[in-house]
């Protein structure tokens, strides 16, 4: 049944329903409303068997999800931006631990300047911590991804975060199709964990490994990822048949059949590249969409076919490598190697800047003219540049 | 129980007393079914004061809750001497996650019992004082606020030991360190720096904060007992001698313990919901000199001249801790 409804209280919503255990919860914006939802669901009794924690700093959010998860109880957190950041050195050792904890981010610019609005930052500075990414297009998609993300979690017992557009999606506030408590029970069995501090059965955990055996444990970590990538589109398969829509898990192509331009984006701005795709083809310009769901791990075969008969690649993108360029470009640089295809970065819509239809088009222009650079800032403002370098470009 | 009957000609001598106790009494490592929590095989130091401590306080706490128990460790000498993969020194169930989360992954084990319905398994948290006063000290204030059900214990030896004796906000003043080397005009540890990490527990009026060392292991496991007993956040901290950062003998650890007592350096005491209810008075007072003299992180307290003037800083310390704490009373 729809409902009207914020995205944040979706994913609250949609999270309690997957009934976590141990929630751990420090403020940050735009991730507030997320926790403050799950906060009333467990104070009113709505949520039963649940603890949450409200914890001292992020630090603390992902180290009690850690010794939560390692006692055998489901654990959630979320968190944005300079939050993810200050509990990183967790965050890599919960993957290690290969521990299957859920974690929103809404996703945030990182300071210095500070500031609060949307972009990628935050979720590409942690690309290699051994989290699995699920990024949202919609708040529907935010709902979904959350119940597909306990479920991938616990079946590869590795963490996962569902990354989603801070404010544009946490708090927009339109029509989402809450999962039936019976759906996501049929998805969604109870936690298993592969390992358990039980002093019925006591065993070590995060022992100290040596040369001798350390990049082994990478390696299996590495396996562990490659099995998400098989793994995420029979789940997603799955929960399609049980809540009756959804995506395909790894990559969303969008009228890619005959484009010759294909712009690659994640999240919310996907939504409007759509519309000025629709309007764009109407004007008789072959170009397409590929949505990227699955960014880690990178599903290289997926992309590599839905890009194959492209002639040309923009990537458009929420985050910036500083001193390099795109972050995502790399990656689809790296799988596309050896085609003779173009590709184009584009870095877009950096601490909330919109990212309008208008600009779309004539990047979409340029690019179809081979006329863009290879990197390009769209809608750059080159008075402020000028006025801050004297006068350089 | 198994019980071991004294025979009557060790009646005389000193060890034997645990075993003239009634059997409910004796030492946890003296029976025969002992946790033994952390098993020999261990890659620590010689005479270290802090695997001692920790086989205690775990034995005893195994002891006290029929073997219930699920332990955090933080990074530190602890845990790198008892966990070498492949091996594991740890006969209970052990997770080290980080340096300064310590506190709280204990914590999310206690919320994850909570959530399980499985309260009857306690939690333990652990760690040196480094872990503990300094990187894990937003963490270790934390579980104390939220009164979460956790005995946190820091192993108290001074300094970094396990990245090579740095100085940490538990160096006392004076101390050498690799940080705080014994040159210039005042060698070592800076005087009026550092914190008390007890004082500061009982600030956030946690039902139980208790102060050890392993010269008094009876004590030691009382301690540990009576934390068990309650519930909610609760704080030991115990002095363990580390004869390779102290620069002592490897034979020197419990007396060095038993001399910070008597010389009035560390006070031990109990407090609960932030009020001392107890301390361990000193029987025989002892001038600071006794306790410095056998370690070599004080030698230049002592040649090439004597530092008179440093160690009667030193002398004030703990003159101020016998008045502050009652530590002459009567017994
Ligand atoms: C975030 C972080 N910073 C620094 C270290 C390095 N480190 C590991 S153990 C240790 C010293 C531990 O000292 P303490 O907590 O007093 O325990 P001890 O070894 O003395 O028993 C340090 C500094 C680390 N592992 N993690
Ligand atoms: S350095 Fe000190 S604390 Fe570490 S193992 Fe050796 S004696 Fe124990
Ligand atoms: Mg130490």
């Amino acid at each position: 049944m729809l409902s009207q409804i914020e995205g944040s209280r979706a994913v609250a919503e949609a999270v309690a329903r997957c009934r976590p255990q141990v929630i751990c919860a420090y403020p940050i914006s735009p991730q507030t409303h997320i926790v403050e939802a799950l906060s009333a669901l467990v104070k009113s009794g709505r949520l039963t068997g649940c603890e949450y924690v409200n914890v001292e700093s992020e630090f603390a959010a992902m180290s009690v999800a850690i010794g939560a998860s390692a006692a055998g109880a489901r654990a959630y957190t979320a968190t944005a931006s300079q939050g993810l950041l200050y509990m990183v050195e967790a965050l890599y050792n919960a993957a290690g631990l290969g521990l299957p904890i859920v974690m929103t981010v809404a996703n945030r610019a990182i300071g210095a300047p500070i500031n609060i609005w949307n972009d990628h930052s935050d979720t590409m500075s942690q690309r290699d911590s051994g989290w699995i990414q699920l990024y949202a297009e919609s708040n529907q998609d935010a709902v979904d991804l959350h119940v597909l993300a306990f479920r991938l979690a616990e079946e590869l017992s590795t963490p996962v975060m569902v990354c989603m557009d801070g404010f544009v999606l946490t708090h927009a506030v339109e029509p989402v199709d809450l999962p039936d408590p019976s759906q996501v029970d049929a998805f969604l069995p109870a936690l298993r964990p592969r390992q358990v501090l039980d002093p019925a059965e006591p065993v070590s955990i995060g022992a100290m490994v040596g040369p001798e055996a350390f990049t082994e444990v990478r390696y299996l970590a590495h396996l562990t990822q490659l099995r998400a990538l098989d793994r995420i589109p029979v789940l997603a398969r799955e929960l399609r048949d049980v809540l009756g829509r959804g995506g395909t898990g790894l990559v969303d192509p969008y009228r890619c059949e005959d484009a010759e331009t294909v712009v690659v984006a994640l999240g919310s701005v996907l939504g409007t590249l759509k519309d000025t795709v629709d309007e764009l083809r109407a004007e008789g310009v072959a170009v397409g969409v590929l949505g990227v769901t699955t960014f880690r791990p990178f599903p290289a075969d997926a992309l590599r076919e839905a890009l194959r008969r492209a002639r040309r690649v923009v990537v458009l993108e929420r985050a910036f490598a500083v001193g390099v360029g795109g972050v995502v470009s790399a990656d689809i640089a790296a799988a596309m190697a050896g085609t003779p295809q173009r590709h184009y970065t584009v870095v877009a819509g950096l601490g909330g800047r919109p990212v309008t239809r208008d600009s779309l088009r004539s990047m979409i222009a340029d690019a179809a003219a081979d006329q863009l650079a290879p990197l390009t800032f769209l809608d750059l403002d080159h008075d402020l540049v000028r006025q801050a370098t004297g006068g350089q470009p | 129980m198994t019980v071991q009957r004294v025979k009557f000609y060790q009646t005389g001598s000193f060890a034997v007393g645990n075993r003239l106790l009634d059997p409910a009494q004796r030492s946890t490592q003296a029976r025969m079914d002992r946790a033994n929590s952390i098993t020999s095989g261990h890659r620590a130091c010689q005479g270290c004061g802090e695997a001692l401590a920790a086989r205690y306080v775990l034995d005893a706490a195994s002891r006290a809750t029929d073997g219930q128990l699920v332990v955090v460790n933080a990074t530190g000498c602890l845990e790198v001497f008892s966990t070498p993969y492949p091996e594991s020194a740890w006969r209970v169930p052990w997770l080290h996650s980080l340096f300064g989360n310590a506190p709280a992954v204990a914590s999310g084990v206690a919320a994850a019992l909570r959530a399980r319905g499985r309260t009857e398994i306690r939690v333990i948290g652990q760690g040196g004082d480094g872990g503990t006063v300094d990187i894990g000290f937003g963490a270790l204030s934390g579980m104390f606020e939220r009164n979460d059900d956790v005995l946190y214990v820091c192993y108290d030896n001074q300094a970094y030991m396990n990245t090579g004796v740095q100085r940490s906000g538990a160096t006392p003043p004076a101390a050498r360190t690799a940080t705080t080397p014994a040159v210039g005009p005042q060698p070592g540890n800076t005087f009026g720096q550092g914190k008390s990490a007890p004082l500061v527990a009982m600030a956030h009026e946690i039902p139980y904060v208790a102060t050890a060392t392993v010269a008094g292991l009876r004590d030691l496991e009382a301690k540990v007992f009576r934390a068990m007993q309650l519930r909610g956040a609760r704080y030991l901290h115990v002095l363990v001698p580390c004869p390779l950062g102290w620069g002592s003998g490897t034979g020197e650890t419990i007396r060095l313990g038993r001399l910070a007592v008597e010389t009035g350096l560390f006070p031990v005491f109990e407090a609960e919901r932030g009020e001392v209810v107890a301390v361990t008075p000193i029987r025989r007072r002892l001038p600071v000199e006794e306790y410095l003299r056998p370690q070599r992180r004080y030698a230049h307290l002592f040649d090439p001249a004597v530092r008179s003037d440093v160690i009667e800083r030193l002398q004030a310390m703990a003159d101020r801790n016998v008045r502050r704490f009652h530590l002459e009373g009567k017994r």
